[in-house]
């Protein structure tokens, strides 16, 4: 018995050693880890249309594999090993919580390329990419402010983190912008993705008298309330259209394809070096939905206000922004707050009648 | 008076499937067989009633599916706990994954697919009274098919030989046994029973509640209509009230938030398992008698030849 698992190891290792070297040869092997299954809209299907869009660019010069329904924390680790022994030299890990894991298999194999989505750890070998949806953000509170009849935008958050909360303070930068006394509702429905609770949520935020609806949770169910109320509302990740043809205004769509055509470009080149890139409309690093459902000079000032985003001249979180407590925020980086404060935002500003969950 | 009649509605929409779930597991915990994998039998039925629905036009053929589904997958439970006499918790979580699993698979081919969701009921007079007529005359089928569910597994329970029966394989197997009744047979078609009711509970989801079908759309909902049997005391007409104790719950913390009530909403959210701890401690403390629970649940039967 023991000499034929001997065997069976020897062949296996020997067929593995033998694939990892014919492929070395002649393509660069890129691995992907995504959160969720693939599916037809959300986080992990944007990565994967990128993903589909390296195939399509460079044809046979690169071969992509993927890994779904990798859970966060440890267990990533053994998944990211797994594609790292496949042979794959470059490795993006689509989720923040993949973090601490890539960055322990980094240090383990050093000749291998990591990208770490929206995390902050890096190492020589690990870079990280993120982008700045909270400019999307704040074109869309200024669209809530045009649409809304009863000036009362509704918020589905997810959870109370930076991200989210810079997302918040942006949209009403944006709204307060058209309409001072804009009125925000925020519900919190601690998941990033349950579409029964974020149904509901929307149903309440309606209820309530909100009649423009933002989300910041995975599934297209509040879209779709929306659309059977006759109401407005914005997509998230993904174009959700289809849940809203009447409904939906404009989405913020995750749009990774050049940053992984350009970073598979310098591995390819041999100048692939480890980054912090934190993207936004200028180098689209995320898109706009078109702009439907709204009449023309509306649509007119979202396409301005994406152009002025886009060109550096508008800054969402331009000084002085007000706090709550009507005091300015400390101005770290000129006219606007530095992207430290955004990154690591935990205040709302002043026109937002609610507080932080927990603080 | 709208704003509560709107609360009402999105109350008994979100208690539906909890009821649903929860009405199937309390005959199977009756019989006297734990099937922990209620969450896995109704993401099944979540993705074979979309499928069902999506494919044929209908909500009707959509909900069969999604009952056949949960069953099926409930006698391979039936199969490995009362056949091969395997562990029961095991058995059940083990189903739950698979369930999992094998949702994402079926549902694979029609992600992102939209279906008109099932119709609320007009019945004309009725339906059109101020207030109550669109409560209790103008929800969708499912809601009012659930309660009826309930009082039928009520009447069954106590009113009915074959009830009887049934509890009495639940809390004593081996008199069951003496007596001659096929314990094995009875317990399988309560966990049947269990199944249909699982996949009929996530098939709700994708048919009328929210009409897309997404992997893990179930959303930890079967691990809740667990709670709630236990909540019940095993008992259907406490089944009913914590269904809509459970869905208030859930609804007014939303709304709460709305409102800007200075919660911190990660308690509200956590209120409804709250709220379980509590009554359980409650219903032992005002009973003396010891616990309500079926005698034999979750102990393996094997009959002597």
């Amino acid at each position: 018995m023991k000499k034929h698992l001997i065997a069976a190891a020897a062949v296996l290792l020997a067929t593995g050693m033998g694939l990892s070297t014919a492929s070395a040869a002649d393509k660069l092997k890129v691995g992907f880890i995504y959160l969720g299954p693939v599916g037809d809209l959300g986080w992990t299907y944007q990565h994967d249309l990128a993903r589909q869009a390296l195939a399509k660019e460079f044809g046979d010069a690169v071969e992509t594999t993927f890994l779904e329904n990798v859970p966060e924390g440890p267990d990533a680790e053994r998944a990211i090993e797994q594609l790292v022994r496949a042979g794959n030299k470059l490795v993006f890990t689509t989720s923040f919580g993949y973090m601490d894991p890539t960055l322990k298999v980094a240090k383990k194999y050093p000749n291998v390329h990591f990208e770490h989505c929206s995390g902050y750890k890096r190492d020589k070998n690990m870079s990280t990419y993120s982008a700045r949806w909270y400019q999307g953000r704040y074109i869309q509170g200024q669209i809530a402010a045009k649409m809304s009849k009863s000036g009362v935008l509704g918020y589905i958050g997810s959870f109370p983190i930076p991200e989210v909360v810079s997302g918040i303070n942006a949209t009403m930068l944006g709204a307060q912008s058209v309409n001072p006394n804009m009125k925000v509702k925020i519900i919190w429905v601690n998941s990033w993705f349950d579409p029964g609770k974020e149904a509901d949520a929307a149903k309440a935020l309606l209820d309530q008298g909100a009649d423009v609806i933002t989300q910041h949770t995975d599934s297209p169910a509040p879209m779709q309330i929306v659309s059977e109320r006759g109401k407005f509302a914005f997509g998230q990740d993904s174009e959700m259209i289809k849940f809203g043809p009447k409904a939906q205004l404009t989405s913020i769509l995750d749009t990774w394809a050049p940053y992984y055509i350009a970073r598979v470009k310098a591995e390819l080149a041999g100048t692939w070096k480890q980054e912090d890139t934190w993207g936004g409309l200028d180098t689209k690093m995320f898109e706009m939905a078109p702009y439907t459902n709204m009449p023309d000079d509306v649509k007119k000032m979202a396409e301005d206000t994406q152009a002025a985003l886009a060109s550096g001249k508008l800054q969402p979180f331009k000084c002085p922004v007000v706090g709550q407590d009507g005091k300015d925020v400390e101005c770290k980086d000129g006219d606007h707050l530095a992207d430290g404060q955004v990154l690591g935002m935990n205040f709302y500003v002043k026109g937002i009648d609610d507080s932080i969950p927990g603080k | 008076m709208a704003l509560v009649e709107a609360i009402i509605l999105s109350v008994l929409a979100a208690s539906t499937p909890l009821l649903l779930a929860a009405t199937g597991e309390l005959v199977t915990e009756r019989a006297g067989v734990l099937n922990l994998g209620v969450e896995g039998m109704m993401i099944v039925g979540a993705a074979c009633g979309f499928g069902g629905a999506w494919l044929s036009g209908s909500i009707i053929i959509g909900a069969l599916c999604g009952i056949v589904a949960g069953t099926l997958l409930s006698l391979i439970f039936a199969m490995m706990t009362l056949g091969l006499a395997v562990n029961q918790v095991a058995t059940g979580l083990a189903l739950t994954i698979l369930g999992i699993g094998l949702s994402g698979l079926i549902g694979a081919g029609f992600v992102g697919e939209r279906i008109a969701p099932a119709p609320h009921l007009h019945i004309p007079v009725l339906t059109d009274i101020p207030f109550v007529g669109r409560i209790l005359f103008g929800e969708d089928g499912f809601v009012y098919l659930s309660l009826a569910l309930v009082v039928a597994v009520w009447w069954f329970l106590y009113r009915t030989r074959a009830g009887l029966v049934l509890r009495a394989c639940g809390d004593n197997h081996l008199s069951a046994h003496a007596l001659g009744y096929p314990v094995l047979r009875i317990r399988m078609y309560a966990v049947m029973f269990g199944g249909a009711c699982a996949g009929l509970a996530g098939a709700y989801l994708p048919l009328a509640y929210t009409p897309f079908f997404i992997p893990g759309m179930t959303a930890g909902r079967g691990w809740i209509a667990l709670a709630l049997t236990v909540f019940a005391s095993w008992r259907p007409g406490w089944l009913v009230i914590g269904a809509y104790l459970f869905g208030a719950v859930t609804i007014l913390q939303l709304h709460a938030q709305g409102w800007g009530i200075g919660i911190p909403s990660q308690f509200m959210s956590s209120l409804p398992y709250l709220a379980t701890v509590i009554v359980l401690v409650l219903i032992s403390r005002a009973r003396t008698g010891g616990s309500t629970a079926p005698a034999a649940l979750g102990t393996v039967f094997v009959p002597d030849r």
